[in-house]
């Protein structure tokens, strides 16, 4: 396999777009992805999207946005793995580049989720859950994890507002970045008084809903120079997967998807946990970021929420997380989402992260997760 | 529910059937085509006896599309007694303080109105082993 540089990317804020349609942030974020690459050749196109044909009423996205940003006749797929599409798009672009068979390859991830009241939202994204015996049931999302964080407290003997760091930290960075929805941040009495979703979980404890679009331009490294940006160089792309049910693990707060595929990223990087510099976390949930923190071995078995109490997330710790804000923070446009974490992965290690900036960095890893914790996609970057 | 699809579930949602390996011994509810863990294929059904405790819980407070006229409502997890978790809506536990590890046992009720279709979805959920003094708990 050819080693793969991203050589531009581009973004549009998250946020209720109710004047955008999916092409019109499709196009945005194509077109600032290329401007900032300064390369016009490109030679694919990997769209991750996860509820275009649900929310959005729309298949075929690939086609669309390929013909949209006048780049037929490219090859043009839709690539979909729940929350974990953005991750999984940008792996689907080094290996169609890391094979040789593509040269210039632009990754997209794009979601619309605001046109919908909240409850067709809550349903469309109950389809990432097992459909006949987890979302036929009313078994929401929210209480999927809901479930995992009132037994992660009964066996860690942990409280709800011990989750509060998390979410603080998250709407503390998102003040930071430009791009973020949520830019107002928020104390530990906010995240108590917040209104349940599905008990224990809460408002605060749970990702936005909003659309938003984020592009990244892939190339080979032999070729990355030609980029008017510096090249950040793909060191890991790893994917894995866990039984569609939460239920039917051995163990269901054990991610054993996100564990598989963080291993793999570290072997691949030649790298350990302790090497990396932030760390773009699939927050979609606080009990999530435990479970990923824990799954990735930046702590030990029911001991992340002690890292977060001891500020060791924030910008300036030990291992940063969700650094322009995660999920939480920036928002959450599902099959969009993994995109915006790499985008941002460049951001930081080109220095270019602004208020955000984590000093001195020089390896990140991003990480998307989907459905609950049955596949996950990881990423490391390297400036 | 579209109603071949409910057909096909009308095992596992009427009698709480699953699957045995007879190559491992190992049971899987939902019912599995392959043995996860030795590979064996074509295995056979099994029903569960429906008696289990609670592993975890939640009262789902934002409905999704389809279920707002029952919310709030209590869902769990149910280590049955065979071994299996399973996720399923709670029943009868209004008055009921959940609490992990409490006995529970299976019950056919509503799982979906017939608002959509014009057929009720009848299905499994699991509730409060009940006493003889008529309160839940062990």
């Amino acid at each position: 396999m050819r080693e793969v540089s991203i050589i531009g990317v581009g973004q549009t804020p998250v946020a209720e777009h109710w004047d955008r349609s999916i092409r019109d942030l499709s196009v945005d974020a194509i077109a600032a992805a290329r401007r900032d690459a300064g390369v016009e050749r490109v030679d694919a196109l990997f769209v991750g999207n996860m509820l275009s044909g649900e929310l959005a009423g729309q298949e075929n996205l690939a086609t669309l946005v390929a013909d949209a940003c006048g780049l037929l006749p490219i090859e043009a797929l839709k690539i979909e793995a729940a929350c974990a599409s953005g991750g999984a798009a940008l792996r689907a672009a080094c290996l169609a580049v890391g094979s040789g068979a593509h040269d210039y390859a632009l990754v997209l991830g794009v979601e619309k989720m605001t046109d919908h009241p909240t409850d067709s939202v809550t349903s469309a994204l109950a389809l990432a859950a097992d459909a006949d015996y987890e979302a036929a049931h009313g078994i929401s999302f929210a209480a999927l994890n809901g479930l995992l964080m009132r037994r992660y407290m009964h066996e860690h003997k942990a409280r709800h507002e011990d989750f509060a760091p998390f979410s603080v930290n998250a709407h503390r960075n998102a003040a930071r970045n430009p791009h973020a929805m949520y830019r107002t941040p928020i104390t530990a009495d906010d995240f108590v008084r917040s209104p349940v979703v599905a008990d224990p979980i809460n408002i605060l404890d749970s990702a936005g809903i909003c659309d938003g679009a984020a592009a990244l331009l892939v190339a080979p490294s032999s070729e990355a120079r030609r980029g008017r940006r510096p090249p950040v160089r793909v060191a890991a792309s790893t994917c894995a997967t866990d039984t569609l049910g939460l239920a039917e693990r051995r163990d269901p707060l054990v991610w054993q998807a996100v564990a598989d595929s963080a291993r793999l990223a570290y072997d691949q990087a030649r790298v350990k946990p302790k090497d990396i510099d932030f760390f773009e976390a699939h927050d979609a949930f606080t009990i999530v970021s435990v479970l990923t923190l824990e799954a990735c071995g930046f702590a030990d078995r029911g001991t992340a929420l002690k890292l977060a109490a001891e500020g060791r997330i924030a910008l300036e710790g030990d291992i940063p997380i969700c650094t322009m804000g995660g999920l939480k923070g920036r928002g959450h446009p599902v099959g969009a989402s993994g995109a915006y974490q790499l985008v941002e992965c460049v951001l930081q290690l080109r220095g270019e992260a602004g208020a955000a900036q984590v000093k001195g960095a020089t390896i990140g890893m991003a990480q998307s997760v989907g459905g609950s914790g049955s596949v996950a996609v990881t990423h490391i970057l390297a400036a | 529910m579209e109603l071949p699809r409910y057909h096909r579930l009308r095992g596992a949602y009427y009698r709480l059937e699953g699957s045995a390996c007879s190559a491992c011994d190992r049971r899987f509810f939902p019912p599995r085509p392959v043995c996860p863990s030795c590979k064996s294929q074509g295995l056979g059904t099994f029903a569960f006896s429906g008696r289990g405790t609670l592993y975890s819980w939640s009262r789902v407070v934002q409905p999704p599309h389809g279920f707002a006229s029952i919310a709030p409502y209590d869902v769990g997890m149910v280590r049955l007694e065979e071994g299996p978790l399973v996720t399923a809506q709670l029943a009868d536990t209004e008055g009921v303080a959940l609490e992990i590890g409490m006995p529970v046992e299976m019950v056919t009720r509503t799982i979906q109105d017939a608002e959509e279709h014009g057929y009720i979805v009848y299905g499994y959920k699991f509730r409060p082993l009940l006493r003889p003094g008529g309160t839940a708990g062990p």
